[in-house]
């Protein structure tokens, strides 16, 4: 990359369906403005996000991934976040254990009704993926050419 | 290889004023799979649709990619739409350039290329799509409404009226609600009872509406159209058969000395009690944490004086369950907890009270017989403060940050009130902003201005001190004439925020709806479906949703009860088709997905598998397509991913997350 | 071991087991292999000692589908694996006699390599497992037993079989080491030291699938690595995402369910430790659900299809959950 040429991360976002991408939705209807950088793949549930849709964002480039769900207690299909919690505790975990920045991934609950949370995480994620710069790590931890 | 048309909404200027949309036509061109793509003013409209019917037929497509609003405002639109065209409707994705895109980026070449970024996801998973088939579900025609306040009466009245069964859950011993405390209402000055109590009587009175009070919602499972509720009916203690409401057990009963819900503490109440004289049903309770009878062992008067045999003192908890097709929310609200407001004093003085307290002191029924009074000392004031916005439009978290919207208008009704029954009493009004939107609103407002002389100053009260001569000592200020004001008061009355009442968190979590940062519950779209919640089959009705008047409650609670009708009219429920699906042959039999599954959808049975020529029982997941509701928890533990999910499959997500980061 | 072999003679005689899973001597005395016997005769080519090291308990997945009882020998800490394995359904019970073998830990030719020896032509055990006599191209050395033993037996779980039909040996405790110990060294790395560590390790992977194979939590029918469910089943050089996070998904697919048996490591011929990854799972799932031990039991929910309403959140829990 070209030094005068600004960082532009790649960035997914998961969105769960009932809570976080009305969120988005409301953020974008308020015109609460976030980087473009972040993409939204929405999901039923956050629940519905495998490990490997992370790990894969991640070795084809993505600099950061954030998993947003319905509040605990407040699921659409009552528990699913609170098996996203576990599984996202344990990989996160695993993640920062094999040495990738932690800042690279996160979860954040945010309701249907936080069009400003939604706008505020994802300023506040792209300024940290930002910080942390480009994402070689993970595209290569096992340093086959 | 999927025929892919792409169809780039201008949405007027909302999405073509900061995303390039034909840049964005011209490069969707050429990615895999698509043949056509182009761009229009409104994709929605009817032309829009024709459009995409024409490009469908003409271009032979298998799958459509709109790129619009969010797909939660029209993706049932374009589904329509592209059926109707002979399309399947679940080949239809959108990708989301307005919410997510135009509306919050400035610079149109970032825009433009996110917008691009976005259609190509959609494509990529398009390129994956199979058509789906939507189950049905059974309609159970009967609703059930939680809350027995002036909201759930009249949702239950007009359903009821409609001829679908209704059965009304209310915790208190009575219906009525809050509006059963309120002395008059504005800007009328109706008596609240003499409006209110016909209603409750209809209601009883309804053959197709079942009461149950003193009764909570305990459990709730199923779906939309086939809810299955648990409501315990709590121990009465008497039989609600026997009983003739003739009220001498309360007279009798020497357990007097239990502050009175109904009158907020204000008064006291005899353990065998019904909260007020026109309670509905006329049939005490008897609260056990006061009975003599129960704490000691020692008194059963009321058994001993009541003719009817009606008292059951080994009465038990009960467990109704009951299937529903519709649940409407009617929960209410209370006011707010003062312990982070010191400086009015509230638990200083018995002199400081709330505008509901009030309203019961103002009410012939209540604990001072209708005579404006103190409460310290029963002495007629002289000079009454009254402060707006107590906990509401709070900036810290001590508060709401809301507006209570009532209060205003009450506090107008309850100064002219005052003003016109005792002329000697001198009545001041600190308000921040006075809010009378409403008709006739504004007019009472200026009434209790101009023909009562109701002193309003614009100003917040910075401290109620008692004073030792018993009085009050308001230090407020007055922003217009820019001067401290110290004035003495007998009484002070706060217009205290209301929030939704507490109970209804339990409730939200029961039914999975959501729940906003105040414990209102969220509707499914703030203009276009406010009576709705976001889970299907759940209705709101009331100050639940958030705060509001009784006429617009009551407008409320009629329009969620034309939706809940709208439901119950329906014989059969198309089922999302978004389901889990098991591969049999790469399924272990592990259990791991039935584990995680909230609706109990998952089973297992042993089946003869052919694989691939090896033929063998095996355990196999089965999912039950009516059970399931498609979050996805299963395919997830399932270590060997054969679990799937319809419509969001690991590979069309995969594809997603690799069209994004290319 | 002569005591077990007349046990398996006598279940067989009378019936109640149709064939007996154990080990039988090798090429090597150094190298048993693990091997179905189905009569007395071929039961005198049974052999059990300290490089018995193979966990028998996925096998029973397919032993399990045959006419007959199938007599199987667990060491303590296979007997974790086999309950794991009945609790998905995996092995059928009654299809099943486990006689619980005692364990004095065991040893691999590997660490005898590690300590320097060369040319080794076999290896003599003394009765009591304390000194090993290697026989070398150089002549005799002598190691002391818990010298050559696996990584797994000097942080053992323990003596006990949490399930078996009936128990022949006595077993021994091992355990000199920290359980977590190593995990915790990486844990205080700093991101660059982790990264380099586990970077050096994994690019030696050969992705031979040995690790898979062992493993008696990977026991897919079909590994997703080998199905087309998530794209991910290219070959390398089509798409390199099954090369770069193979060993993440795989810890994490058993992660709840692995009991640490230490087979992946034991068998991976580039010597990766692989119980690395499993470990810090079991470590922080110890840590923040509570302790858990896969395969204590055949009834308890795993940490992963479970929940507490107020569970670490995951931004927390890489912080170490505090």
């Amino acid at each position: 990359m070209p030094m005068n040429e600004e960082f532009k991360p790649k960035i997914v976002a998961f969105c769960c369906n009932w809570c976080s991408y009305a969120g988005a939705d409301l953020a974008g209807s308020s015109r609460l403005a976030y980087p473009a950088d972040v993409k939204i793949i929405r999901v039923p549930c956050s629940c519905r996000v495998n490990p490997m849709f992370i790990l894969r964002a991640f070795e084809k480039g993505a600099d950061g991934v954030i998993i947003c769900g319905c509040h605990p207690g407040d699921c659409h299909y009552s528990t699913g976040n609170y098996y996203a919690r576990r599984r996202m505790a344990m990989l996160f975990s695993m993640l920062e254990y094999i040495g990738i920045e932690n800042g690279r991934t996160r979860v954040e609950w945010v309701s249907a009704a936080e069009g400003v949370k939604f706008s505020t995480t994802m300023n506040d994620f792209v300024a940290k993926i930002k910080s942390l710069g480009e994402n070689v790590r993970l595209g290569d931890i096992r340093c086959k050419n | 290889m999927q025929r892919i048309g792409v169809f780039v909404c201008h949405c007027g200027s909302n999405i073509a004023a900061t995303v390039d949309v034909k840049k964005v036509v011209e490069i969707v061109k050429n990615e895999p799979g698509v043949v056509h793509a182009e761009d229009y003013q409104y994709m929605c409209s009817e032309a829009g649709q024709a459009l995409i019917a024409k490009a469908i037929a003409e271009k032979n497509l298998t799958g459509i990619v709109v790129c619009s609003c969010s797909p939660r405002m029209h993706e049932a639109t374009f589904r329509k739409a592209a059926e109707r065209a002979g399309l399947n409707p679940y080949m239809v994705e959108i990708a989301n350039i307005r919410e997510h895109c135009s509306w919050i980026h400035k610079n149109i070449e970032e825009a433009t290329e996110k917008a691009v970024i976005l259609a190509r996801a959609a494509i990529a998973k398009v390129n994956l799509n199979a058509p789906l088939k939507a189950g049905e579900s059974r309609v159970t025609k009967r609703a059930l409404v939680i809350g027995g306040g002036i909201a759930g009466i009249q949702t239950a009245l007009d359903i009821a009226d409609a001829g679908y069964e209704v059965d009304i859950v209310e915790k208190t011993p009575s219906i009525g609600g809050r509006m059963s405390q309120l002395d008059k209402t504005f800007p009328t000055l109706d008596c609240s009872a003499c409006i209110l109590t016909p209603k409750m009587v209809e209601a009883a009175a309804h053959e197709k509406i079942t009461i149950y009070t003193y009764s909570e919602v305990e459990k709730v499972s199923g779906f939309v159209g086939d809810f299955t509720v648990d409501i315990r009916k709590k121990a009465r203690s008497v039989d609600m058969d026997k009983c003739t409401g003739c009220g001498v057990c309360q007279e009798k009963c020497p357990s007097k000395k239990t502050p009175s819900e109904f009158n907020r503490g204000l008064g006291n109440r005899s353990a065998i009690y019904t909260p007020f004289a026109q309670a509905i049903p006329n049939v005490p309770v008897i609260d056990r944490d006061a009975c003599l009878k129960f704490k000691t062992g020692k008194c059963g008067v009321c058994a001993k004086v009541c003719q009817a045999g009606a008292i059951d003192y080994e009465q038990k908890d009960e467990i109704v369950t009951e299937k529903y097709g519709a649940i409407v929310v009617a929960t209410g609200f209370d006011t707010i907890k003062l312990d982070n407001y010191d400086e009015y004093a509230y638990n200083q003085s018995k002199d400081v009270i709330t505008s509901l307290e009030l309203e019961r002191v103002m009410n012939a029924a209540g604990p001072t017989k209708g005579h404006l009074e103190r409460l310290s000392d029963g002495k007629h004031p002289k000079e009454i403060v009254f402060i707006q916005c107590v906990g509401s439009r709070c900036s810290d978290d001590r508060g709401k940050p809301y507006c209570s919207k009532i209060c205003c208008m009450y506090t107008a009704k309850h100064a002219m009130l005052i003003r016109d029954k005792y002329p000697d009493v001198n009545v001041t009004v600190f308000y921040i902003d006075v809010r009378t939107p409403g008709k006739n609103f504004d007019e009472f407002y200026r009434r209790a201005v101009e023909d009562y002389g109701v002193n309003y100053i614009k100003g917040q009260v910075g401290k109620v001190a008692p004073q030792p001569d018993g009085s009050l000592l308001v230090q407020g200020v007055d922003l217009l004439d820019n001067k401290q004001i110290l004035k003495k008061a007998d009484m002070v009355v706060l217009a205290t925020a209301i929030e939704p009442d507490p109970s209804v968190r339990k409730i939200a979590t029961m039914l999975t709806a959501s729940i906003d940062t105040n414990n209102f519950l969220t509707e499914s779209h703030a203009k276009l479906r406010p009576v709705e919640s976001p889970t299907a089959g759940v209705f709101l009705s009331g100050v639940c949703q958030g705060p509001k008047d009784i006429p617009e409650t009551v407008a409320q609670a009629g329009a969620a009860a034309v939706k809940a009708i709208g439901l119950l009219a329906k014989d059969k429920l198309l089922t999302n088709p978004c389901t889990a699906k098991p591969d049999e042959l790469l399924c272990n039999g592990c259990s791991a997905c039935a584990n995680v599954c909230p609706y109990g959808a998952i089973t297992y049975e042993v089946k003869l598998i052919n694989d691939h020529g090896i033929r063998e029982e095996r355990r196999v997941a089965q999912v039950n397509n009516a059970l399931c509701q498609g979050c996805g928890a299963c395919t997830v533990t399932c270590p060997s991913g054969a679990m799937d999910l319809q419509g969001f499959s690991n590979r069309q997500i995969i594809a997603e997350v690799d069209a994004i980061c290319r | 071991m002569q005591e077990l072999i007349n046990r398996a003679k006598e279940l067989l005689a009378d019936g109640t087991v149709a064939r007996v899973l154990g080990w039988k001597k090798g090429d090597m005395s150094y190298n048993p292999e693990v091997a179905y016997f189905n009569n007395a005769e071929e039961l005198e080519g049974f052999v059990y000692n300290g490089f018995c090291a193979a966990n028998l308990s996925k096998y029973l997945i397919e032993a399990s589908k045959l006419e007959g009882k199938t007599l199987v020998f667990l060491k303590p800490c296979d007997s974790y694996s086999f309950n794991q394995l009945l609790k998905e359904h995996r092995i059928d019970r009654d299809k099943t006699y486990v006689i619980g073998v005692g364990c004095k830990g065991k040893i691999t030719v590997e660490k005898i390599r590690d300590l320097g020896i060369k040319g080794i032509e076999s290896v003599e055990i003394d009765e009591n497992c304390e000194n090993i006599t290697v026989k070398t191209l150089y002549g005799d050395k002598t190691v002391a037993y818990a010298d050559a033993m696996l990584e797994r037996c000097h942080v053992c779980k323990g003596k006990e079989h949490v399930v078996s039909d009936e128990v022949i040996g006595e077993s021994r405790d091992t355990v000199d080491a920290e359980r977590f110990a190593e995990v915790e060294r990486i844990e205080a790395m700093s991101p660059a030291e982790k990264f380099a560590f586990f970077k050096a390790e994994l690019s030696k992977c050969i992705r031979c699938n040995a690790c898979r194979n062992v493993c008696p939590a990977c026991s897919c029918r079909k590994c997703v690595f080998d199905s087309t469910k998530f794209d991910s089943a290219q070959k390398a050089n089509v798409d390199s995402f099954e090369e770069k996070m193979f060993h993440i998904i795989r810890a994490f697919h058993v992660a709840g369910r692995c009991t640490d048996c230490g087979e992946c490591s034991r068998v991976c011929p580039q010597g990766i430790p692989l119980h690395l990854f499993n470990r810090k799972f079991i470590k922080d799932i110890n840590k923040f659900y509570g302790e858990f031990k896969a395969g204590e039991d055949a009834e308890t929910k795993g940490p992963l299809t479970n929940f507490t309403f107020d569970d670490v959140e995951p931004c927390d829990a890489v912080k170490g959950g505090n």
